[in-house]
């Protein structure tokens, strides 16, 4: 501090940085993504470890027997499910009622805003059912859940036999000491999201549902089942919930501590994870299954039924059964025990899950990255917005042509410059204002003069308000107050770059893998943008660094990470209906991502276009 | 049916017994005169009256040998002359009865209540010094004289009431502790005579109960009003509190058997093992003090001092699938006497819903079947009378065995429930729901909430909303007192008519307060604990009540004072809420602490200077000889050098 107050060393500090402005920014960028990828060599992470004391040293036994018989439930739970072509609500109130639970039903209906076409649904209708086991001697003050949904076909069967068998077999034991609801949730997220929303009493997606009848005082943590074989080789565990929210990383540790315990495979993000970290396939397989988290936490969208917890600071995860070609197989008496012990671990907490972390990247179970280590990543590039804005500050303030007389004459060219950036920035958000509002408000109107569907309709209306907003803005200004000057560019790239700045630290405090995608793509574009680089290869760069594409690569991204890369084709129409899920799971769910792109990501963007054809 | 005719003829034995001693004794003048006058208009309660000499008689009778008659007429001897130390028997002004009720429940599990029932004719208020104790535990004695209590209501609890699997419980009382006091109106400070009262029963009890303060304690103006008789009900004398963190174990248990005069070595007491009461869905014990009428006139007043242990037992955590019940199941133990002390001592079986032994069947079998009428409904119990050799057969212990046929029913709908809930999301606001089903099919009733709110939930009392069917529901009365920060909590009770077949919903919305640093508790993440609300209700009744209340009658049923015949009085807590307040990070206190003064000291510091000060090169100061110049320059009005 000491060097700014001094005016000379000050002025040799800025006269450093705009010099060397260019190189610094380059290689800020360059070390942010270094760091970046350096986050999933082994040696930089740190292994996990239980830091809650009611789950680390309480030893607990697992004696969940009757996995065989949890079997034959899951049959008699798909026959009946077939016979009733959904889902069988009377038997399971009857199979739920003669293990001893209190059971309840809540009926929801929920018409979409257009019509889903990955899962085929439009007006939702359905019911939940749930039960819930009493701890004895408790108060209702506190609950843990354990969902399995009821999937259409002959998915995940087993999971409602098995959550069925935990319950009857939970019944029998004394030792709880919080309420455990046992739920089954039609139409999985929808489902999941009404009954959560009718515990709460809160609507925020304008969903229609039958209040609870039973509750069990506030949740502590919940665990979402997804099995649909009767033998599995490994168990992977789900994470990324809603708006890029993580449950406490305890859970996740719960959980590998039960499946080294226990002897299970584990995985996340179906991987397992490699001993052999110094190769060089290694240290890729890490990488790749960080960005494939990196990549799920950026999309905002709940990947399991437990995401839509941590909205109410539940702490949850989904555990899913996977049936690969291994050889070696586990039975599901053995899930059960798992599950018991993590339930039974739960039980035993005496707060909150709150001592771990909250904010981490796994590139293994077994290791990850804190907030601590991955947050100068961004902090990297967030810093060249930084610097291009002191260097727009420094050009702005010293003009070369001004003399000592410049005060008046700065106020005086800075007057029109008011104008000329609110013009941009007011334009700039009605378009995304319109990019927000208009896909699903004109949907009909669409249907009617195209031959297209609702839901193309709303995609390709949304791509078409995006490509419009690349003509209106950027000749608009000129309308107003005539030509633009040096000075007014100057004036809205610094607001723009300041804006943008703000924006992605906000972001990537919520959700750091979308700030950092998006820092990743739009930072190079605030730092050379002025209207003097050429025109029209700077306008393509600019195009192919656009939130739109970003989306675009990010999917083909992360098919060639899933190791299912598509064709153009396939991968363009993977394309529209991941962004007519981001804006279902914006209606749905209350996901935020797809307003953030266009009330504030991609009018910002425009901006930036702005500036480029500012002449 | 062998049974009460032969009491029938007991009675009238007895009726002709105290006819022929009234005229023997007419012409001195008795203190009980007045009694015996209504006595002789009505033989029922002569019969009543002449329970005491009848029970004494037949402990006797058990004590010594077949003297009936004899012992019967020393009794009767000693009572005119209460004073006359003749006997080697004290005169008995106090009693102690004791009583079991087991009622099987729909849900297959099982409940027990028993009660302890210590009738001392003494009068604390009258100044004179008490210093012999007989039946009547010591200690709680002192604690009444000293803090002049009137009314002593404590109840442990751990586990919460499932009333739509159990029905109503016979004596209602919320998760935690629960403490209410009615003071004597000469108690000056009450303040300061409760803070000494929860401090002297922490000990007596074992319990935190000096936790209660001014934070937690509350006034209602009508939801607690004194179950013994009163003759004013200013609310001033009164303090509620209640501990819903409070968890119930054996250290709590201990001193609570202590004050039996038995102790656990006798009688019903022996039952109450902590491994297998502590072993169960639903433990409760408390401990009522509170004035009665001494008999019908009510001219005297006795103190009464009931202690009740309600336990449920789960069918699901205790049998591998056997559906039966007997006492050694439930509590590792059979019974083998009564308690010596104890003029009554009989067990109770709940047999209305098993007329035919349909449901469940009954071992070993009893032919002394009662009735009584309890929260509103004739039940007929089957009766098993410790006092009688009879009772323990040849294997000279009872060991009560129920069996049971039928599966497990389905949930209940008794006529007034109630639950609560925290609605929404985040840490900053909330909303309490309190929800208040009246399940009759055709009458509306009034009931009373009572809600208690600690100081940190920030209630905004113009959120309160009613709504019963969709419609706004304007209560008739509501006292509401705002909390003072640190202080006292809100009060608020209001008066709500339930509609019939509805569910009516309180709403507040609330904000959470950032507590400072040292109040969080130790575990500031488990979240803070909202008390129950109390719905205090007469609800219609199916049957015509008794408002008898010095009538023989089982413990269980009397324990309420009912005013009409057509309504009986409940009272229905809901559970207690968890709440979470916005909590710093206390990992690392001293870290943060650390970092915290550094950024603030260092970087706010220099920022702040850097900003608001403005930098100038400074020209150097001129010299002495430069300055006289310009002086001199000055005054001649030149400008300066």
């Amino acid at each position: 501090m000491g060097l700014l107050s001094d005016p000379n060393r000050r002025r040799a500090l800025i006269n450093l940085l705009t010099r060397l402005n260019a190189p610094i920014c380059a290689l800020c960028y360059f070390a942010g993504v270094c760091w970046f990828m350096g986050l999933a060599f082994e040696p930089f992470t740190l292994r996990t470890y239980m830091s809650e004391n009611a789950m680390g040293s309480t030893m607990v036994e697992e004696r969940f027997p009757s996995g065989e018989r949890a079997l034959a439930t899951g049959k008699e739970f798909a026959a009946h499910k077939k016979k009733v072509g959904g889902m069988p609500v009377d038997w399971l109130v009857k199979t739920m009622q003669a293990q001893g639970l209190e059971v309840f039903t809540q009926s929801f209906s929920r018409t979409l805003p257009f019509p889903d076409e990955n899962k085929e649904r439009y007006i939702v209708k359905g019911t939940n059912v749930y039960g819930i086991l009493r701890a004895p001697r408790a108060p209702r003050t506190e609950a843990l859940v354990l969902s399995a949904p009821c999937s259409p076909g002959d998915n995940n069967n087993q999971a409602v036999g098995l959550l069925l068998g935990l319950a009857h077999y939970f019944r029998s034991q004394v030792f709880w000491a919080k309420d455990i609801i046992f739920l089954v949730n039609e139409h999985d997220l929808i489902g999941m999201q009404a009954w959560l929303e009718s515990y709460h009493h809160t609507n925020t997606t304008g969903m229609d549902w039958s209040p609870l009848q039973g509750r069990g005082g506030s949740i502590q943590a919940a665990l979402s089942l997804e099995l649909s074989s009767d033998v599995i080789t490994s168990l992977d565990i789900i994470l990324e919930g809603l708006n890029g929210q993580l449950p406490n990383l305890d859970l996740a540790n719960l959980f590998y501590a039960f499946c080294q315990k226990i002897g299970v495979l584990c995985t996340i993000q179906g991987r397992l994870q490699r001993n052999d970290w110094d190769s060089v396939s290694g240290y890729s397989h890490a990488v790749q299954t960080m960005m494939l988290m990196v990549m799920k936490q950026a999309s905002g969208r709940p990947w399991g039924d437990h995401g839509l917890f941590l909205r109410y600071h539940i702490e949850a995860a989904t555990i899913k059964g996977i049936n690969s070609f291994r050889q070696y197989k586990t039975d599901i008496t053995t899930v059960g025990r798992l599950l018991e012990g993590m339930f039974r671990k739960l039980n035993n907490l005496l707060e909150r899950l709150h001592q771990s972390y909250f904010f981490y990247l796994m590139p293994s179970l077994s290791h990850f990255v804190s907030i601590g280590y991955y947050m100068p990543a961004f902090g990297l590039l967030a810093v060249i917005l930084l610097l291009r804005a002191l260097d727009l500050w420094v050009q702005l303030v010293s003009p070369p042509a001004v003399a000592a007389d410049g005060v008046g004459d700065i106020a005086q060219q800075s007057s029109p410059g008011v104008l000329s950036v609110l013009t941009p920035l007011v334009i700039s958000h009605l378009t995304g204002a319109a990019l927000y509002i208009l896909p699903t408000r004109f949907q009909e109107i669409a249907v009617e003069h195209f031959p297209v569907s609702e839901t193309e309709a709303v995609v390709l209306t949304a791509i078409a308000v995006y490509t419009a907003g690349l003509a209106l803005p950027h000749n608009t200004h000129r309308l107003l107050s005539g030509e633009g000057t040096e000075q007014g560019w100057r004036v809205l790239k610094l607001v723009a770059v300041l804006y943008l700045a703000v924006l992605l630290s906000c972001t990537a405090l919520i959700n750091f893998s979308l700030g950092f995608i998006l820092a990743l793509t739009l930072v190079p574009v605030a730092a050379f943008v002025t209207p003097h680089v050429p025109k029209t290869l700077s306008a393509v760069v600019l195009v192919i660094l656009s939130p739109a594409f970003t989306l675009l690569f990010s999917v083909f991204f992360f098919q060639e990470l899933e190791e299912m890369p598509v064709s153009f084709q396939d991968g363009w129409l993977l394309y529209l209906s991941v962004i007519s899920q981001g804006i279902l799971d914006h209606y749905l769910y209350g996901s935020l991502v797809y307003p953030l792109i266009a009330l504030m990501v991609y009018p910002c963007w425009l901006l930036f276009w702005n500036i480029l054809f500012w002449k | 049916m062998a049974a009460p005719r032969c009491s029938r003829c007991a009675c009238l034995l007895l009726v002709f017994i105290y006819s022929l001693y009234v005229v023997v004794i007419s012409e001195e003048p008795t203190p009980g005169n007045e009694q015996h006058a209504s006595v002789v208009e009505n033989p029922q309660t002569a019969a009543e009256t002449e329970k005491q000499p009848t029970e004494e008689r037949r402990w006797e009778a058990t004590q010594v040998d077949e003297t009936v008659p004899d012992d019967a007429a020393a009794n009767k001897q000693d009572l005119p002359v209460p004073d006359s130390v003749l006997t080697s028997t004290p005169p008995l002004k106090d009693e102690f009865q004791e009583e079991l009720v087991i009622r099987p429940l729909h849900s297959g599990d099982i409940y027990a209540s028993f009660q302890f029932r210590t009738v001392w004719e003494t009068d604390f208020t009258r100044g004179s010094k008490v210093s012999h104790y007989r039946l009547f535990p010591k200690s709680l004695g002192q604690v009444i004289s000293k803090f002049s209590v009137r009314e002593l209501h404590i109840s442990f609890t751990q586990g919460y009431w499932r009333t739509m699997q159990w029905g109503q419980p016979y004596l209602p009382s919320p998760p935690g502790a629960e403490l209410w006091v009615w003071f004597q109106d000469t108690v000056t400070d009450v303040d300061a005579t409760w803070k000494e009262l929860t401090n002297v029963l922490s000990g007596i009890f074992c319990a935190s109960l000096n936790f209660i303060d001014s934070t937690n304690t509350v006034e209602p103006s009508a939801s607690f009003k004194p179950l013994g008789i009163a003759n004013g009900t200013d609310h001033r004398f009164l303090r509620y509190a209640t501990l819903p963190r409070e968890i119930v174990c054996t250290e709590n248990l201990t001193p609570w058997k202590k004050l039996l005069p038995c102790g656990s070595k006798a009688g019903l007491a022996v039952l109450l093992k902590s491994e297998k009461l502590f072993h169960s869905s639903f433990h409760s014990q408390a401990v009522h003090i509170r004035p009665v009428c001494q008999d019908e006139p009510c001219k005297t007043t006795s103190l009464e001092l009931r202690q009740t242990l309600n336990v449920v037992f789960d069918l699901h955590a205790s049998g591998q699938g056997k559906r039966e019940w007997s006492l050694f199941k439930m509590f590792s133990r059979t019974l083998t006497e009564a308690c010596p002390l104890a003029s009554s001592s009989k067990i109770y079986i709940d047999v209305t819903d098993n007329p035919e032994e349909d449901q469940f069947e009954l071992s070993p079998a009893t032919h002394l079947l009662s009735q009584a009428v309890v929260l509103g409904d004739r039940r007929t119990f089957s009766v098993y009378d410790l006092t009688q050799q009879v009772t323990f057969g040849t294997v000279r212990s009872l060991n009560v065995l129920i069996r049971w046929k039928s599966t497990e029913g389905d949930m209940l709908r008794p006529l007034l429930h109630a639950e609560r809930y925290i609605a929404g999301y985040g840490l900053q606001t909330g909303e309490i729901h309190t929800l208040m089903y009246n399940n009759h099919p055709f009458r509306s009733f009034p009931v009373l909430l009572l809600d208690s709110v600690p100081w940190y939930l920030r209630l905004y009392v113009h959120t309160l909303t009613v709504t019963s069917k969709g419609k706004d529901n304007k209560p008739s009365y509501i006292h509401y007192q705002p909390s003072k920060d640190r202080m006292r909590p809100h009060l608020l009770e209001m008066l709500v008519q339930l509609p019939p077949h509805s569910v009516t919903e309180v709403t507040m919305q609330f904000e959470r307060a950032l507590l400072k640093w040292t109040e969080y508790t130790p575990d500031p993440n488990h979240g803070f604990y909202v008390g129950s609300s109390v719905v205090s209700a007469l609800v219609p009744s199916t049957v015509a009540m008794n408002t008898n209340i010095t009538k023989e009658q089982p413990l269980f049923s009397t324990f309420f004072p009912t005013k009409e015949e057509s309504s009986y009085f409940i009272r229905v807590y809901t559970e207690p809420l968890l709440v979470n307040l916005p909590t710093p990070d206390f990992s690392m206190p001293y870290n943060v602490i650390c970092l915290t003064c550094t950024v603030v000291a260092v970087g706010y510091g220099s920022l702040y200077n850097l900003l608001t000060r403005s930098f100038q090169v400074e020209e150097p100061s001129p010299g002495l000889a430069k300055r006289i110049a310009n002086v001199i320059r000055k005054m001649r009005g030149v400008p300066p050098l």
